[in-house]
């Protein structure tokens, strides 16, 4: 088996939402599919537009979780999940060494505990349901060495922008990304799915981090399959290296409207910010409302900033009020919703009016991405969030008084 | 089976599936339903110039991030037969391959169309245009079959009736 050859692979778990979900079941209908390859490993969410914008959206969740009884399958509704990527990790059907097939693009977070997670349309998914497996084009692989730990502000999303920002929104197509080295080692599960969450805006496959004493951690209370770490080959071929010291790296943006167009953020300073949005599936974790909070405790969101926290899961959101963070958030004037993709995409819950500039901890600032094509969107760490709903402009966190 | 068409030049690179398809209307599942906001981001316009026998001529890294498959129904509902670009983003590209859409890179072919231009994918490997020929690699195998299959639809079907 070499690069660039067309072979099947098994799917250890199939994962679809309530907007590739109900596409698929579809096409499942017109393969004769009646059953689904092993119900232990399907898992669908409701996340995209939850809780239901219109009745067309309700009508998609209704379908997704009557889908999900007849076949006996696992659902994450409303109230019980959270954005679907971030759930799938915190209870336990993502485990290292396993091929999650999942229908959507950012089913490459799973990278982060050493699985090859990898997205796929709904086609795709109606035939994994159906087999239990899924063409794949054989990758080749790109190693991202990661030395020194991150320096003040500076989180895992730095890592990936500072990645896009040399290789370009093309430049891992066909390709596995695959962080390595002491710098890898030393970040967080939390840091490592913020990292591994953005390998598509690259074109890859996924974003691999090698399982270790981290990722075990995370992993045992968790895990629904039993699991071996995979390691890469010695003698895989590498198409190309890339080394970044985590040290030497500054708080980025990626301006608008390609994640690849990226910068310092001081170079970015002064721009106008009508709104933030902290939340998503790479950076609406713990970490990052934390990170957030910091900032924003015992200050303001600006007058003319509208501010808005996501926390991915309801589990995220519980521990965040435990730890009176939701508090602080809503004391400083922002908006603190409940788990959802939201406006993340569009789809609802903080949509952008045209000629407005969006400060987020998102992972795709395409134009219209947000809601109007004539809005402009930022894409930064969640630290850098929080400066921008305070100081009503992108600012480095460094200089809020 | 040859697909013949007539092409119209998607201008750019990296182009992504948000403007193909923007979020808002992803709570859509019926095809001809999604038909209608197929460019909406983009270039609403280009809709109107679909002509039933189209041939998308597209740019680098088409159809970037989202892995909708709304994008490529929402032109095959609209009856493109085929995209002919310099290279594709994976997920579009697997959404083309099994929806039965034919897509192929070409970069030269792409040089050489125009709006109008007659092209044609021969899946023995040859993309022409307004008659040069333009040779591109041939598909792996399980791709080719494939694509004799009409799509993932019924290549899956047949693999179940196997069973
Ligand atoms: S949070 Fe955004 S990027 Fe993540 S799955 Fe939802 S829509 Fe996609």
């Amino acid at each position: 088996m070499r690069p660039g050859d067309v072979v099947t692979v098994r799917c250890d778990v199939v994962m679809a939402n309530d907007v590739s979900g109900p596409v698929a079941f579809r096409a499942m209908e017109k393969m004769g599919a009646t059953a689904v390859f092993d119900p232990s490993r399907v898992v669908m969410v409701a996340d995209h537009f939850v809780p239901a914008k219109d009745a067309k959206s309700a009508e998609l969740q209704a379908r997704l979780k009557d889908w999900s009884r007849a076949h006996g399958v696992a659902f994450y509704g409303q109230g019980r999940g959270g954005i679907e990527h971030t759930l799938l990790c915190e209870e336990g059907w993502i485990v290292p060494g396993a091929v999650v097939a999942g229908g959507d693009s950012h089913t490459c977070t799973y990278g982060a505990l050493g699985a090859f997670g990898t997205g796929l349309g709904s086609t795709d998914i109606a035939s994994c349901l159906a087999l239990g497996r899924f063409w794949q084009r054989v990758p080749e692989t790109i190693v991202v060495e990661l030395t020194g730990s991150l320096g003040p502000f500076v989180a895992g999303k730095d890592v990936i922008l500072a990645v896009l920002g040399r290789i370009g929104v093309g430049g891992g197509t066909n390709a596995v990304l695959e962080f390595a080295g002491p710098g890898a080692e030393a970040l967080t599960i939390d840091e490592r799915l913020a990292v591994a969450n953005m390998a598509v805006e690259a074109g890859s496959e996924t974003g691999l981090f090698a399982a270790d004493a981290t990722t075990e951690e995370y992993v045992r209370d968790r895990a629904r399959f039993p699991w071996a770490a995979d390691r890469t080959d010695e003698d895989a071929e590498v198409r190309e290296r890339l080394a970044i010291d985590l040290a030497a790296l500054e708080p980025l943006v990626a301006l608008p409207h390609l994640p690849g167009n990226v910068a310092p953020v001081s170079e970015a300073a002064g721009v106008r910010v009508d709104q933030v949005y902290i939340g998503n599936c790479a950076n609406g974790t713990l970490t990052d409302l934390r990170q957030a909070a910091s900032i924003l405790r015992g200050r303001q969101v600006h007058p003319d900033t509208r501010a808005i926290v996501v926390p991915a899961t309801q589990a995220i959101w519980r521990a965040a009020a435990a730890e009176g963070l939701l508090d602080v958030f809503a004391e400083a004037g922002a908006m603190v919703s409940t788990p959802t993709c939201g406006a993340c995409f569009g789809g609802s819950n903080g949509a952008l009016a045209p000629g407005e500039n969006a400060v987020t901890t998102t992972n795709r600032n395409f134009r219209g991405r947000m809601g109007s094509p004539e809005a402009s969107v930022y894409l930064a760490n969640a630290w850098v969030a929080a400066a921008a709903a305070v100081a009503g402009e992108l600012v480095h966190p460094r200089t809020l008084g | 089976m040859t697909v013949e068409g007539i092409a119209l030049v998607v201008p750019g690179d990296n182009v992504d599936t948000d403007v193909m398809y923007p979020g808002a209307f992803l709570n859509i599942e019926d095809p001809e339903a999604m038909a209608p906001h197929l460019f909406e981001g983009f270039d609403p316009s280009l809709r109107e110039r679909l002509t039933g026998e189209t041939i998308l001529v597209v740019g680098e890294n088409f159809g970037i991030g989202s892995s909708r498959e709304h994008v490529p129904i929402a032109m095959k509902a609209n009856g493109v037969r085929g995209v002919v670009g310099r290279s594709f983003a994976r997920i579009f590209f697997r959404n083309c391959m099994n929806l039965g859409l034919a897509a192929v890179a070409c970069p030269d072919a792409v040089d050489a169309a125009r709006d109008g231009s007659a092209i044609a994918i021969d899946p023995s490997g040859v993309v022409v245009v307004d008659g040069r020929r333009f040779p591109v690699p041939a598909a792996p195998a399980l791709l080719t079959e494939l694509a004799e299959a009409g799509g993932l639809v019924a290549w899956t079907e047949r693999e179940l009736e196997s069973r």
